[in-house]
């Protein structure tokens, strides 16, 4: 097959996201806007803040990859790409992966980078922020992938944004697990590898199942 | 194998059913019954297995068993569905995912009931507290989710297609569910499983296999919850079959009238 409907699948996905305005600021600023709540909840004992900080960061980051996963399927088949696309003789599970990693680029990767300031807000130590970082990019390609195959398979369904959460949400404990325990490790011990196999996994699974799906959706 | 290819046949389904429901729901019964009747009145309590409330297990070990077991079902049943396109294996698993969500609950409130006492916790600290109630109430969503897209899905071909491939997403992530869950919370409350212990090599006193007397109405419950749900997904799928079949029928009459 040709590269071109692969790269027309990244260039669309990421123009979409710039275009309408907010699209690329909904995502941060419910991240940042959620992770703001948390002193009005647990209260703003600089201890127990920092404790829970990073689990905070790794709740918020699972609750906002799932605001805009309703639309990354839903565009593409109101305008019709997604029939052309099937016409194409390639494979629609690599535009499917394409399209979801495009996702995690334009909504997913900021948040990992304005991690750090919140956690500063939440008085994170320093030295745990790093190693959590990469953990967040990795448990949020997590995220999206499995929240992709929900989005897909509701694709056809209007207003699916809470079904998609139902969904998604069992598959994403554990990498939400290991992500939680790897800011304690760090690097070391089992939980980085543990996070690392989940994404790899997810990597391979997620896209045929989201192939199959739209198939479905674009009947 | 035999059996299920032979009941593949949706006629002699029906016809098989028609007298394995009422069988087995009334043997389900009478054996969920006796196994009650003795595991609440007769056994004596067990106080290291804190004392009258123990005698939740013998609800809370099968309905474990079943829900774990009717997940793999609804797997089955979907794959056997989306590789063969079988009518009848799509209407078991639509049959099996609110027995099987049933069965979860039952799990996760029985042993939030058991622990109660024997832990020393509120009960609400049981179920979010313990590794194993915690991944039981994580497959309770799987099902949820399972019924709630299929409800949502206008068309029964497109909501059965997308119904199996979520089926089939969730079987695969369900063991790296558990072995996550297990690694959360690696100092369980819970006590480890001690129901089969042949052959273990542990010595004497330290060994937990059960005493007879409670593994006796442990195994009578187990044999008839799962011959009550069996009746009951029977019952389900018996009652799809004809939702099918009267709008064939009423089309038949509308088109002779």
């Amino acid at each position: 097959m040709s590269p071109a409907p692969l790269a027309s699948a990244f260039r669309s996905s990421l123009s979409e996201a710039w275009a309408g305005g907010a699209g690329l600021l909904l995502p941060l600023g419910f991240f940042a806007g959620t992770a703001t709540m948390v002193p009005f909840t647990l209260g703003s004992e600089a201890e127990l803040l920092s404790r829970v900080g990073p689990g905070i960061l790794w709740l918020a980051l699972a609750l906002s990859s799932m605001v805009t996963l309703e639309r990354v399927f839903q565009a593409d088949l109101q305008d019709g790409a997604l029939d052309l696309w099937l016409q194409d003789t390639g494979s629609i599970s690599l535009i499917a992966a394409i399209k979801t990693i495009t996702h995690w680029l334009v909504s997913g990767f900021p948040l990992v980078l304005l991690s750090p300031l919140i956690g500063y807000m939440l008085g994170v130590p320093f030295e745990k922020m790093l190693p959590a970082m990469l953990g967040y990019a990795m448990g949020g390609l997590v995220f999206f992938l499995w929240g992709g195959v929900a989005a897909a398979l509701s694709a056809s369904v209007s207003r699916a944004g809470l079904l998609i959460a139902l969904i998604a949400l069992p598959l994403y404990v554990p990498a939400l697990i290991f992500g939680v325990q790897m800011i304690e490790t760090g690097l070391e011990g089992p939980n980085f590898l543990f996070l690392a196999a989940c994404s790899l996994f997810a990597l391979g699974v997620a896209p045929a199942a989201m192939g199959a799906a739209l198939r479905l959706a674009a009947e | 194998m035999t059996m299920l290819s032979y009941l593949a046949n949706p006629l002699r389904f029906m016809r098989f059913s028609r007298w394995a429901v009422p069988i087995s729901f009334a043997l389900g019964t009478l054996m969920i019954g006796w196994s009650l009747y003795n595991g609440l009145l007769v056994v004596p309590p067990d106080e290291k297995q804190g004392g009258d409330l123990m005698r939740a297990m013998f609800t809370h070990v099968p309905s474990a068993w079943l829900c774990m077991g009717l997940y793999a079902a609804l797997a089955v049943a979907s794959f056997v569905w989306y590789i063969w396109r079988h009518e009848l294996a799509d209407v078991a698993a639509r049959a099996i995912a609110p027995i099987g969500a049933g069965y979860t609950a039952l799990c996760f409130i029985t042993g939030s009931i058991w622990g109660q006492k024997g832990w020393g916790a509120g009960w609400h600290n049981l179920i979010l507290g313990d590794s194993r109630l915690m991944s039981v109430l994580v497959l309770f969503f799987l099902f949820l989710g399972y019924m709630a897209l299929r409800a949502a899905l206008e068309t029964r071909q497109k909501a059965a297609r997308a119904a199996a491939i979520l089926a089939m997403v969730g079987m695969v992530n369900v063991p790296i569910i558990k072995v996550s869950v297990d690694m959360w919370q690696t100092t369980t409350i819970h006590q480890p499983s001690s129901v089969i212990s042949i052959g273990n090599p542990a010595p004497a006193e330290e060994r937990t296999g059960m005493d007879p007397i409670y593994l006796q109405q442990l195994l009578w419950g187990f044999g008839g919850h799962s011959l009550l749900a069996a009746a009951m997904i029977m019952m389900l799928m018996r009652a799809e079959v004809y939702s099918q079949q009267s709008e064939r029928a009423l089309a038949l009459k509308l088109e002779a009238a």
